[in-house]
């Protein structure tokens, strides 16, 4: 059956879809270049001990012990694990509250809506600085209740060690959380009505067809949303610098900036890579577990 | 038009993704003014067939000749085909006349002959006072007869339908198919026509292929395939309600073929065997339920009193649900003369309009 | 959510019809100052003020005189309104040695801005289409890679690209700036092209090719005025994105061309002189302006941008 009276000649294969490989060269080259290949230059020079310019002269594991005997380092963890976890707590407890009372078919929804979501349209900058006034001792929150007649009260989280990072919280759920209320809201709009109604005729009260039915199915909607946050947490800089600038006396810096002061202000490159690998792997530990369950198993239909 | 007449020919034909193999060697010669209808369930290999053929898949091996042409490696568009999709596929942001002459400005084609094909294309099928509508202004119905124009303003040899009235409603599928096949009739052009609606395929095709699972199980005029299924899987897919099923075995007593099942047994003489003739073993015994007479005094070469268990009325006919033997049977009678539940009947048939397939095999005998 | 509702019984009558007619019937009765109501719509009401409360304050003492400040408390409302402050803020505030304002900064923000998101959604739509429609080999490959790379701490990537950036020429000036919001917005960008152009029926492009028409034909032509409303959403996340970007802006510009969230904080939180909160409050409305006007404009829009950045490949 095989003739071979080709009326056509075969285009060959690199040039077939030419367009389509044209338009994916800045897709290609940002991931090998930049994201595959920055990441694996950062984690290589973190090994050296570059330090105004980047220098190949390896030196082993210095920086990564220079970095967890230095107690700055120690700090910003600490302040990361604290902010990290208990924004997390919060952001979701919290979405998903306002979430379910928006979901109750009530009035004015699209205006509370509005209103719950317009910190996060604003920077961090603008998130950190608004709070860095309300909070002030002397003008704001701590200063009003005093002169409503509790002369004693005392609540200065910024300028307190112990829990600055507290007060940074209060501004970074303020911006955040109606971001984690949107997507809960989707996640609830996602559930079949039908569930609703089945639940009703049940008789099952409301709290419980939140708590036993509609929350395990959505899951996926926490397990999303978690994951953004999660990836945010770990970025947390412009609100540090904004609100507190790391103060007072470093008692609330981040990795982040860790990182940017030790690259770009004290010129210790070798330490700023090794902190920025050390990042890099906190969020590998958060991702890749879900990514594998999430893409792991699924295939293109 | 070389190649004796032929105007689509598929040669080993072969699809894989990967490890799956969607297309098995596969080989069709479709005539020239042919009307060859693709009938199969949903993920047999008929809609890929026709992307193939169009031109928007990649065959792994084979090739495709459309008017004596290899156009194996060639673009949808110098392929000389027109298609009609099953979402309409109309270009949403575009008024009907766009939608009808995009191909043609594409090709470059002066502007004045663009405007003289669509009023052509326009009058035959008679959307006129549609042109200068968009597609969400239009019914389902309006829509696939403008995905249809824009098939025809290419002025090709070939036509291919991708289910093109599965999205309409049971009335509006009725018409639009009497509308393709008055179509065809005045057209002539090769038209290839994926379906999985039976009905589609035995009113419109001068051929059909029952595909299944990457294969063409029979290619032939749809009575033949309706009468004479070459196997059990074919006999199954056509016809509604289905063919009945009677599992048994072939005897040979006194050189007489006969089939015997639950201890009933139905003689065999007046059954067309194929050349192979008659042998013994087991076999099913397949019936149509029009080809089963209740109670109408006729001698038939079989006949047995069964029970009546369930009844459908559907309007002209009946649907009357019984047991011969052990084996279900489903039995069609014209209404007026439908029998109550709970009642025996007496039915007969004539094997001559049966079919009866190796039980292994499923292959016709 | 089934309310508890009064069930309205009147008294049943003596003989049976009419007690028919009496019982429930029509519409049942609801109370609008139900408990469940009371609870419901003041939690929502509560938990709205405190979300408005810092807006509030930054718009009251951006309007005050600094003496009203030291005396008065942040939250009463100006007793003498001023747009003093404002002007200053705008035109005169001091950033080190320059004392043009947050002007400066506006301007900057808009030259980044405005480049950055055209630049940064034609490469990804362009992208995310072939993407969607026009698979080669290896496409997934180095899509997935991108993806994987939005969830890398930018801390990572931040000095290869100086380095980059400094081998072009580019390093401290606006367009090394561009460049780094299209790399850092293709991840998202090109998922939400790619996913809207994948719920495009794939028979719309088949018919498209049977028509003759090529790659950037049927973009151009049949594609991209079915997208609009996804560049709407794409224009909204890159604009709020790239305008409140801080991190980028104080890394790869310089002082002349730092954006208006840098220059913000560095008037606000600079250490010298005497610190006028009036000032502060003004340039920090000034800065989340364009962002606000543009969340409260798209509305619903901006709502499915942020779904599109949790919606997964």
């Amino acid at each position: 059956m095989n003739t071979t009276e080709d009326t056509t000649r075969r285009p060959s294969q690199l040039f077939r879809n030419l367009n389509a490989k044209v338009a994916s060269i800045p897709m290609i080259m940002t991931a090998l270049l930049v994201f595959l290949g920055g990441t694996v230059w950062t984690i290589v020079y973190s090994f050296t001990n570059s330090k105004l310019l980047p220098r190949l002269k390896f030196v082993g594991l210095d920086q990564y012990e220079r970095l967890w005997s230095a107690s700055r380092w120690w700090t910003s963890i600490e302040n990361l694990l604290v902010y990290g976890v208990l924004s997390l707590i919060f952001s979701l407890v919290i979405g998903f509250l306002l979430a379910a009372l928006l979901d109750q078919k009530i009035r004015f929804e699209g205006l509370f809506r509005t209103i719950f979501l317009y910190p996060f349209a604003l920077s961090f900058v603008v998130t950190g600085l608004t709070w860095q006034w309300i909070l002030n001792p002397d003008f704001g929150v701590q200063h009003i209740v005093r002169s409503l007649g509790w002369e004693s009260f005392v609540f200065n989280p910024l300028y307190d060690q112990r829990i600055v990072i507290y007060g940074i919280l209060i501004a970074g759920l303020w911006q955040g959380t109606g971001l984690v209320m949107c997507l809960m809201l989707a996640g609830l709009r996602g559930i079949d009505e039908d569930i609703w109604k089945a639940a009703r005729v049940d008789g099952i009260p409301t709290w419980k067809t939140y708590l036993f039915i509609v929350i395990p199915m959505m899951r996926p909607v926490f397990i999303t949303t978690l994951v953004i946050i999660a990836s945010g947490i770990v970025r947390l800089y412009d609100l540090v610098v904004a609100q507190t600038s790391g103060g007072p006396g470093g008692a609330s810096e981040v990795p982040a900036k860790y990182v940017y002061d030790y690259m770009f202000l004290a010129q210790n490159l070798g330490q700023g890579f090794a902190a920025s690998t050390m990042m890099l792997l906190s969020v590998a530990i958060i991702v890749v577990p879900w990514a594998y369950l999430e893409f792991g198993g699924k295939k293109r239909g | 038009m070389g190649n004796d007449g032929v105007s689509v020919s598929i040669r080993n034909l072969s699809l894989n993704f990967g490890a799956v193999s969607v297309l098995k060697s596969l080989d069709l010669d479709i005539q020239d003014g042919e009307f060859l209808v693709l009938l199969g369930p949903s993920g047999c290999g008929k809609s890929t067939l026709l992307n193939c053929i169009a031109g928007l898949m990649d065959v792994t091996d084979g090739q495709i000749h459309i008017k004596g042409r290899n156009v194996t490696w060639e673009e949808p568009k110098d392929r000389g085909i027109g298609m009609v999709f099953q979402s309409y596929a109309l270009y949403p942001q575009m008024s009907v006349r766009g939608n009808l002459s995009f191909g043609l400005k594409t090709a470059g084609m002066a502007k004045d002959e663009i405007a003289k094909r669509v009023a052509r294309t326009a009058d035959v099928l008679q959307i006129e006072p549609l042109l200068d509508r968009k597609p969400s202004q239009l019914s389902g119905g309006q829509r696939q007869r403008v995905a249809i124009g824009r098939a025809l303003v290419r002025d090709v040899d070939v036509f291919l339908f991708d289910e093109p009235l599965s999205n309409l409603d049971a009335k509006l599928r009725s018409e639009l198919r009497v509308e393709i096949k008055r179509l065809h009739q005045k057209l002539a052009n090769t038209m290839i026509y994926v379906t999985h609606d039976q009905i589609e395929a035995m009113t419109l095709a001068d051929r059909i292929a029952v595909m299944r699972s990457g294969q063409i199980q029979q290619l032939d005029a749809p009575q033949t395939i309706y009468s004479r299924p070459v196997n059990r899987y074919v006999a199954d897919f056509i016809g509604s309600p289905g063919m009945n099923f009677i599992e048994g075995e072939v005897v040979l007593s006194d050189g007489a073929p006969r089939f015997r099942f639950d201890g009933l047994d139905i003689p065999l003489a007046n059954y067309q065997f194929d050349k192979a003739g008659a042998q013994a073993g087991q076999a099913t015994f397949g019936i149509r339920p029009e080809h089963v007479a209740v109670n109408s005094g006729d001698d038939w070469p079989f006949s047995a009193s069964v029970p009546v268990e369930i009844v459908e009325p559907m309007g002209s006919d009946t649907l009357v649900w019984s047991r011969l033997g052990k084996q279900a049977l489903t039995i069609r009678v014209s209404s007026e003369r439908a029998p109550r539940v709970g009642e025996n009947v007496t039915i007969g048939f004539d094997p001559m309009n049966a079919s009866l397939f190796d039980a292994a095999s499923g292959d016709r005998l | 959510m089934a309310d508890v509702q009064t069930l309205n019984t009147v008294a049943a009558g003596m003989d049976p019809a009419a007690d028919q007619l009496s019982g429930p019937r029509g519409a049942r009765p609801r109370r609008v100052l139900s408990r469940r109501n009371i609870f419901l719509y003041g939690t929502l009401i509560l938990v709205a003020i405190y979300y408005l409360i810092p807006l509030y304050v930054m718009i009251v003492t951006s309007l005050k005189g600094m003496p009203e400040i030291r005396l008065g408390n942040i939250f009463s409302p100006p007793v003498e309104i001023t747009f003093e402050p404002w002007v200053k803020a705008w035109a005169t505030a001091c950033t080190g040695l320059n004392c043009d304002g947050l002007s400066r900064g506006f301007w900057n923000s808009v030259q980044i801005t405005v480049p950055s998101v055209i630049f940064s959604i034609a490469v990804a739509s362009v992208n995310g289409y072939a993407l969607a429609n026009w698979r080669f080999k290896g496409a997934d490959t180095f899509f997935t890679i991108l993806i994987v790379g939005a969830f890398i701490p930018y801390q990572v990537m931040i000095y290869p690209i100086v380095i980059l950036l400094r081998e072009m020429g580019l390093y401290g000036s606006l367009w090394g700036l561009v460049i780094v919001h299209s790399i850092f917005g293709m991840p998202i960008l090109t998922l939400l092209f790619r996913n809207y152009f994948s719920s495009v029926p794939e028979e719309l492009f088949k018919a498209a090719r049977v028509d003759g028409a090529g790659f950037w034909r049927i973009y151009f032509l049949i594609m991209l005025p079915m997208a609009l409303p996804i560049f709407v959403v794409a224009i909204i996340i890159q604009i709020t994105g790239i305008w409140n970007d801080f991190l980028f802006g104080v890394i790869y510009t310089k002082p002349d061309t730092y954006p208006m969230t840098v220059q913000l904080n560095n008037i606000v939180n600079s250490v010298q002189g005497v610190k006028e909160y009036n000032v502060n409050m003004a340039a920090t409305i000034l800065t989340g302006l364009v962002p606000l006007i543009v969340y409260f404009v798209s509305g619903k829009l901006f709502v499915r941008g942020i779904a599109a950045g949790a919606v997964k490949g």
